[in-house]
């Protein structure tokens, strides 16, 4: 126990200082001794702050110094660190009071030395080879004659200048131009944002879309292209659409962006003629093509043509075609009158020879011949014909259809009587009707006949079938009738009495003068 | 190649042209096409030839420099004087 306080007695002399105190001698001890170093080490764990700024870890085996980029420092660098890179960092040290802690304030960092930035770039390369960045299948083809290129690079310079005189050269196109950074921290974003940029343009827009894309850059130091090796930029050239040449640094250098490239120029210059062929060899080939496709032409009718010439020769003359048909014709026709007359003369003979021997008994005797044997033949025939018949009747008569022909004969029988109801109606009517007429006209007849006037009180007076109408005709007569409406009553002209014995008998008190009924008029004169 | 799948020849691009040029000329030299068929040919042969030429006429430079917007976006061209 008191081994502990005479043990803290020692301490009890020196001066006491409060954290503040202690903190700020610190720091200006630190930042007195340490305003300026250079350390070299590998970088650890790297963080980018939405801030800007960068913080990161140099390291070796067993040690750790935090470090802080700030924005404005972090944007001039032109190698951006990365885990794993040997760098070396120049800045100061300084401490963070608050949490005990002391850090380096990085003005400037760079790998260390060429071997680490290439150790780097080969280990970055590695890794996007193995995603398959750069895989040959993943080439686009270069157009043949792109009509439109999309160049990106910076608009100042030489090298867009030795792209359009080379274009100029050997085949003027439309040349858009992405202006970017070439270099610097700004370098990378923008060039990924160009390719991109021209991809997204869609065809037919207003912008045209390129067929061709040229990333171009000068030759510069290693950490000049430093851009062009960014992992952004190297995977905006794996994803275009539109087919990439890459055109960056020298001949000898090599970026990232190159393998993941279409194609890689080794200049701008070469760019361009990797872009487009030559026009003029263009034309001349053209023009060779032409030539010979008018030979080729003129040629195969020239063949053809003498293949015609060759066969119309082979061809037989058609008059020479036509000369022994034609001489044949004329034999024969020669001989024809006297073929016929021959063929004549013998036909006669032979029916000269034929009726010779013509004899009408024979002829009789053969008839009877055949009739016999035909006769002979007639019952079997005879029966065979009617069976045939039979049969014929008996497959009719199957066919018939009894209930068929009842219907139609129904239907017939319906029809009759309809028609004969119609007919009796009609004759009723007609009957009727001339009954009518009939009546009307007796009713007429009797109107006008003179026996009507009878009933009225006249009377007519006969001598024989004669009418009397004057007296000096029944003067002469001798004896009248006279005829009443109820009958005839002879009158003697002397006084005699008639057979009718009807009283009264006198003269007639009166002479009818009446003018007749027409039929007795009529036939009177 | 064949008559079937014969591309109409505005739609060509220079190569495809071109190449098919060749065919047709390759095709008329043998000699071994009937007569048909060659005229044909010769007649495609006019068509491919105009469009190439045509193609090689327009051998115009132009060159534009590409405007953006914030998003990075390409909204139009200026000329640039391309000397």
């Amino acid at each position: 126990m008191s081994d502990l306080i005479e043990d803290a007695q020692p301490g009890m002399n020196a001066p006491e200082f409060t954290v503040a105190e202690i903190s700020g001698a610190v720091k200006r001890m630190i930042e007195g001794e340490f305003g300026h170093v250079r350390v070299r080490g590998e970088v650890g764990r790297v963080m980018h702050a939405r801030s800007g700024h960068v913080y990161l870890d140099l390291k070796d085996e067993r040690n750790v110094l935090a470090g802080v980029i700030w924005k404005g420092q972090a944007r001039k660098l032109r190698v951006m660190p990365e885990e794993g890179m040997e760098v070396v960092a120049t800045g100061r040290l300084t401490t963070f009071a608050g949490q005990s802690k002391y850090q380096l304030i990085v003005e400037d960092i760079a790998p260390a030395g060429m071997g680490a930035l290439m150790a780097m770039l080969e280990k970055r390369k590695k890794a996007l080879a193995a995603e398959g960045l750069f895989a040959a299948e993943r080439k686009r083809p270069i157009p043949y004659l792109p009509e439109v290129i999309g160049v990106v690079t910076s608009p100042s310079g030489a090298v867009i200048r030795d792209i359009l005189h080379r274009l100029r050269d050997r085949f003027p196109r439309r040349v858009l131009i992405w202006p970017v950074a070439v270099q610097g921290e700004k370098c990378a974003p923008e060039v990924a944002a160009a390719i991109r940029g021209f991809n997204r343009l869609a065809p037919g827009g207003p912008v045209p879309r390129p067929d061709l894309l040229i990333v171009a850059r000068g030759g510069g130091s290693i950490e000049d292209l430093w851009g062009f090796n960014e992992e952004s930029v190297v995977r905006a050239a794996a994803e275009s659409e539109i087919p990439l040449i890459s055109a960056v640094g020298h001949e000898t250098d090599t970026t990232l962006i190159d393998h993941a490239a279409d194609q890689r120029a080794p200049t701008p210059t070469a760019a361009a003629e990797l872009a487009v062929p030559v026009r003029a060899e263009l034309s001349a080939a053209l023009a060779g093509l032409e030539e010979r496709r008018r030979r080729a032409w003129a040629q195969g009718l020239a063949l053809r043509g003498q293949r015609l010439r060759d066969m119309a020769r082979a061809l037989p003359r058609p008059a020479e075609l036509v000369q022994y048909p034609a001489q044949r014709l004329d034999h024969f026709a020669g001989r024809l009158p006297g073929a016929i007359r021959g063929l004549v003369q013998a036909r006669q003979i032979a029916l000269g020879r034929v009726g010779a021997r013509l004899k009408p008994s024979d002829l009789v005797a053969q008839g009877g011949r055949r009739l016999d044997g035909l006769a002979a033949r007639l019952p079997a025939a005879l029966s065979l014909a009617a069976g045939r018949k039979r049969a014929g009747l008996d497959g009719a008569a199957a066919g018939l259809r009894p209930a068929l022909l009842r219907r139609a004969a129904d239907q017939r029988r319906r029809d009759l009587d309809q028609l004969r109801r119609r007919f009796a109606r009609a004759a009723d009517r007609q009957t009727a009707d001339w009954r009518a007429r009939l009546d009307g006209l007796e009713r007429l007849r009797q109107t006008l006949g003179y026996t009507e006037t009878l009933k009225r009180g006249y009377a007519v007076v006969r001598a024989g079938t004669a009418v009397v109408t004057t007296r000096a005709a029944a003067e002469k007569a001798g004896a009248l009738e006279i005829e009443f409406q109820d009958g005839r009553l002879p009158v003697g002209a002397a006084g005699g009495g008639s057979a009718g014995g009807a009283p009264g008998g006198g003269a007639p008190r009166k002479a009818p003068r009446k003018p007749g009924g027409p039929p007795e008029q009529g036939s009177l004169f | 190649m064949s008559d079937g799948d014969e591309k109409p020849v505005d739609k060509m691009s220079f190569e495809e042209a071109m190449q098919e040029l060749e065919q047709v000329v390759g095709r008329l030299e043998t000699g071994q096409v009937p007569l048909e068929d060659s005229i044909k040919l010769y007649e495609r042969g006019n068509a491919l030839k105009a469009h190439c030429e045509a193609k090689l006429k327009q051998a115009e430079e132009k060159v534009a420099q590409i405007t953006t917007d914030a998003e990075g976006n390409a909204t139009g061209t200026t000329p640039v004087d391309g000397s």
